[in-house]
């Protein structure tokens, strides 16, 4: 059984502007000890969808389908129940640790501070915990009573990752946890990630805008455009030989250094990602798309499968085709 | 993209053709500030060195990347380059000439794009009045054929991309996407007829699907009005997609500094080594990755600044070529190790062996 | 919001290109394009603003109160204020022919506070006026130079900041005699360092702006980038400033003449109710003497921070509720 299993998630915001729909029916699947990434641009959804997973959006968003979390519906929790579930059995490493951090309290108060919520332990207990936590992220133990700003930007996302951990949960969502640090930091972090991934068999939510980044650390890819996931694949296969044209954009905006196809060619979509407010009609990609042809802003396509662990939403596919060629015949295609 | 036959041209006509730009052991300081109780005790202000002795030359035409990560002063130096950062010694010439002596001539030559589009353009003016802005400055009237300022506004939004110009006279910046604000104010550079661009992290705040765009139009642009473009970045990919040369920087100064393929291919500095191997990519992070942060510009380590986290001295790589003194001692400036390919590393001087010192005042780049 | 869509270079617009909805024809001259912004700002402004309850109430209540006081030679004649030509009943309760009652001298309370109105909106105005003025200028100054320019105003802005304008008021109106000027001297004289702390808040906050950057670094002389940068974005925080210095300033020109500070010549809400007060008119129960006066201190306060609470909430969409 997976671990986290999402179907049919929609999520709409309200504004003034009347509700927004952020998200447009994702299916997610992520087993024990899997790490799924989760790659797009801004206006795509894919944060929402962590916000989703642990009921942390804003009041008043409407969020329909079915979350299923080690087989337990997020969606109709309990309050009680939720924040039970909250942190123990699935966590969240954010963007932007420097805001996350209580400014005036002790980097090793907070960590505590997610055990005894849960009453996971003593405070005595508590405190041991931490120390190996914080070496278990390669921070040495007496940066427990640091304050925030006596960390740097790198040692602080470690911090963040020690509270991930803290309550041993089976799932951590990160959600673009290394976009603010430097190269040389981001990778220190991807890979502290991917060993205590290792260590813990942990499963993970990767998600983040860097294509590139997820290659290294994800089993599995997928890559929204305008709310719907557009392509899901095994990472190598998903990045390397794209089956949609937008994935195809999006990695050739990592170029590989020493490819000589890349030299002073960069390569790039017309136009914007889509406002949510305002989506073309038929496929959503259509407009920026380089090889789209007359059914694609009539018809709005589903995943089809190119292999049977890799799906795509466009009508290049070859199983698409099929199915184009029938509802031509039919006569039902516009 | 055909290849720009420019940069080739110029090495051959080096000794013929001067740089447009001329950096010379450029150093830019910044004062800590001293709490009054301190300073009544006398402790003076710790000095930062964000750029410690830059030297590099651009040529017409030409792209430079400055590479590094943040601290190592890649973008002070480039603001320095404006104008905007008085240095504290070294020189910077413009065709020769010294930019302090004439800096608003030198204004209208060279134009600055910055890293966010949104906060660069005001947002209380219209897309035309922001493009239009440069030339109200300077008291342009009219073109050099006689156009009027909204046919030079509309030209240079029509240089940028934004086609038809006129629709977007009266549109307010946060009508615009991101991709279309930067557009508005590479616009806004071009609408003087530069001869240079300094390019701040041009494409880092936009999505990743526009970036292209973006980097194509400089390319565009250099390869029409054959503008020189020095960019600002910390993505050595960019650095890869665009420029004709890369200088990498680390702790206010540059370490490496040559033809793009030679460096990001063939690279002979550990730092710029170790920035290459961290780029993502799949299996890559069993590769070495530095241990700890670039350290701050008031505390610079002795002999080469990068030693204390150099992987050559931690492995004894540089024990077992005889040069670890010297890294752990001696302070050194650019060499150069192959033919207009420079480094500063007394490992790298060793092993590619003939090496001609270069002082450090006057170093080609 | 419309979006505009950027076209792959070099294509003409088809059909589906959504341009901005009415804007064909474009305005033929520079001036003309800044004239058409400025207009559409403001009445882009105006549409936000009349949506706020608050806002529009408070201007209601200064409009109304605004033309009293224009049209007080209109809608009553000033020699109800002469005690000399009084001849109403004194201290009557109000009634048909005297609506807000008399005084001790017999004169109309609704005459009077017609023409107070003129008096303590006029003060108020003045004294405002020279507090922005003064505090717009040197906030401006300090925050844009900064450094020690900086460091000189602010002490001095902080002496002044520290005088007690009671006792000042007192000690000029003393030495100098009691006279609007006086009153107005003394308002301003002791509100501008705030209003100067305010200004150079946002002028430091403006100035670390990009787009300001962007325009030295194509090669702006300093009156450009004031003039043209600063200023304006610093002007919304100076108009919503001067709203509530407004208040302040009627309030304090009440308490001045309240203590016997104001100008004896001349009617104001505040020498109104230092009258009243003085005869005693508690006491004697002419709650009509006192409540006149009160009562439109309390409106025109009330409307004036009203309207300063609407603009803040337009300024900053942060507070506006979702």
């Amino acid at each position: 059984m997976s671990l986290l299993s999402v179907r049919d998630l929609f999520v709409n915001y309200h504004t003034q502007g009347g509700p927004v729909p952020a998200v447009r029916g994702v299916d997610v699947e992520i087993g024990k000890g899997e790490v799924l990434g989760l790659a797009g641009e801004s206006g795509c959804g894919k944060s929402t969808i962590a916000g989703a997973l642990l009921r942390l959006l804003p009041t008043g968003t409407e969020v329909t389908g079915s979350i299923l979390l080690n087989g337990e519906d997020v969606l109709g929790m309990k309050p009680g129940r939720l924040r039970a579930v909250r942190w123990t059995e699935t966590s969240i490493v954010f963007q932007g640790a420097m805001h996350a951090l209580n400014p005036v309290q002790r980097v090793g108060e907070q960590i505590e501070e997610a055990i005894l919520i849960h009453q996971q332990a003593g405070e005595r207990e508590a405190r041991v915990r931490v120390g190996s936590l914080l070496e278990h992220v390669g921070l040495p133990e007496r940066r427990i009573r640091d304050y925030p700003h006596e960390l740097s930007g790198g040692q602080k996302q470690r911090v963040m990752i020690a509270m991930a951990l803290a309550c041993n949960p089976s799932l951590i969502i990160a959600d673009e946890p290394t976009t603010a640090l430097d190269v040389m930091v981001q990778a220190q972090v991807l890979k502290l990630l991917k060993e205590l991934q290792r260590e813990f068999g942990l499963a993970m939510l990767f998600i983040t805008h860097d294509l590139s980044v997820l290659i290294e650390v994800c089993d599995r890819l997928a890559i929204m455009y305008a709310g719907r996931i557009v392509e899901e694949g095994p990472a190598q296969s998903v990045f390397y030989e794209s089956a949609h044209p937008y994935t195809r954009a999006l990695a050739a905006a990592f170029p590989a250094i020493g490819e000589g196809r890349f030299r002073r060619a960069p390569s790039g979509l017309p136009g914007d990602p889509p406002y949510p407010q305002d989506l073309p009609d038929g496929c959503t990609f259509h407009p920026r798309c380089p090889v789209a042809f007359e059914a694609c802003p009539h018809i709005d396509p589903r995943l089809f499968d190119v292999t049977p662990a890799w799906r795509a939403a466009c009508l290049l596919v070859d199983s698409a085709k099929s199915e184009l060629e029938g509802a031509r015949t039919r006569g039902s295609g516009r | 993209m055909s290849e720009p036959a420019r940069p080739a041209e110029q090495a051959s006509d080096q000794q013929v053709a001067p740089p447009l730009l001329e950096v010379r052991d450029l150093k830019v300081t910044f004062a800590g500030r001293v709490g009054l109780g301190a300073g009544i005790l006398g402790r003076k202000a710790t000095q930062s060195r964000a750029v410690d002795g830059v030297s590099l030359q651009l040529r017409q035409g030409e792209v430079l990347a400055l590479a590094g990560e943040s601290g190592c002063g890649k973008t002070t130096t480039a603001r320095a380059i404006m104008g905007l950062e008085p240095p504290r010694e070294g020189q910077i010439l413009f065709r020769g000439k010294r930019i302090s002596k004439g800096l608003r001539a030198y204004r209208r030559k060279v134009q600055m794009i910055f890293q966010d589009p949104t906060g660069a353009l005001n947002p209380r003016q219209t897309i035309y009045e922001s493009v239009a802005e440069g030339l109200r400055i300077h008291r342009i009237h009219q073109g050099p054929h006689g156009e009027t300022e909204q046919e030079l506004v509309a030209r240079a939004l029509s240089r940028a991309g934004m086609r038809p110009p006129e629709r977007f006279f009266l549109n307010y910046p946060h009508e615009l996407s991101g991709g279309q604000r930067q557009r508005v104010v590479i616009a806004g550079a071009l609408v003087l007829d530069p001869v240079m661009l300094v390019a701040d992290e041009p494409v880092s705040n936009l999505d990743a699907s526009v970036r292209g765009e973006i980097l194509r139009l400089l390319l565009q642009v250099r390869d029409d009005l054959g503008l020189a473009i020095l960019v600002v970045t910390h993505d050595l990919g960019l650095a890869w997609t665009i420029a004709d040369r890369v200088a990498v920087m680390y702790l206010g100064r540059i370490v490496e500094i040559g033809p793009a393929e030679g460096v990001l291919t063939r690279p002979l500095h550990p730092y710029t080594k170790a920035l290459l191997n961290v780029v993502p990519e799949a299996g890559g992070l069993d590769r070495p990755i530095l241990k700890g942060e670039p350290p701050d510009p008031t505390r610079i380590p002795p002999g080469c600044r990068f030693h204390p986290r150099c992987p050559e001295v931690a492995t004894g790589a540089a024990r077992a070529a005889g040069v670890e003194e010297k890294c752990r001692g001696e302070d050194l400036g650019l060499m150069e190790l192959r033919p207009g390919h420079f480094a500063a590393c007394h490992l790298a001087a060793v092993t590619v062996g003939e090496s001609r010192e270069i002082s450090t005042s006057q170093p080609q780049g | 919001m419309a979006r505009i869509p950027v076209l792959p270079t070099g294509t003409e617009p088809g059909p589906e290109f959504r341009g901005p909805v009415g804007e064909d024809r474009v305005p033929h001259t520079p001036r003309a394009i800044t004239w058409k912004r400025r207009r559409r700002a403001v009445t882009q402004f105006w549409s936000i603003y009349r949506t706020n309850g608050m806002g529009m109430v408070g201007l209601y209540v200064l409009v109304i109160f605004g033309a009293i006081a224009l049209l007080a030679p209109v809608i009553s004649s000033s020699r109800g204020l002469d005690p000399t030509l009084a001849n109403g009943p004194i201290l009557a309760g109000p009634s048909l022919k005297y609506p807000l009652g008399t005084d001790d001298l017999g004169r109309s309370v609704l005459t009077m506070t017609i023409w107070g109105s003129r008096i303590s909106l006029m003060v108020g105005l003045m004294a405002t006026v020279l507090t922005m003025i003064i505090g717009a200028s040197i906030g401006m100054i300090a925050g844009y130079r900064g450094r020690w320019v900086d460091a000189v105003l602010m002490r001095i802005t902080d002496w002044f900041l520290v005088i007690p304008w009671l006792a000042l008021a007192i000690v000029l109106a003393s030495i100098l005699g009691q006279s609007l000027f006086i009153i107005v001297v003394v308002i301003a004289v002791t509100s501008w360092p705030s209003t100067a702390r305010v200004v150079r808040a946002q002028v430091l906050s403006v100035k670390q702006r990009p787009y300001v950057e962007r325009a030295r670094a194509l090669g702006a002389s300093d009156w450009h980038l004031v003039t043209r940068h600063v200023l304006p974005n610093v002007f919304p925080v100076i108009f919503a400033n001067t709203i509530l210095v407004v208040a302040i300033a009627i309030l304090s020109e009440t308490t001045l003449s309240f203590l016997g500070l104001g100008d004896p010549l001349h009617v104001s809400w505040g020498t109104i109710l230092e009258f009243a007060y003085d005869a005693g008119a508690t006491s004697l129960g002419a709650w009509w003497w006192l409540v006149a006066p009160g009562v439109c201190i309390v409106l025109v306060v009330l409307a004036f921070t009203m309207c300063g609470y609407a603009f803040d909430e337009i300024l900053n969409p942060r507070i506006r509720e979702r």
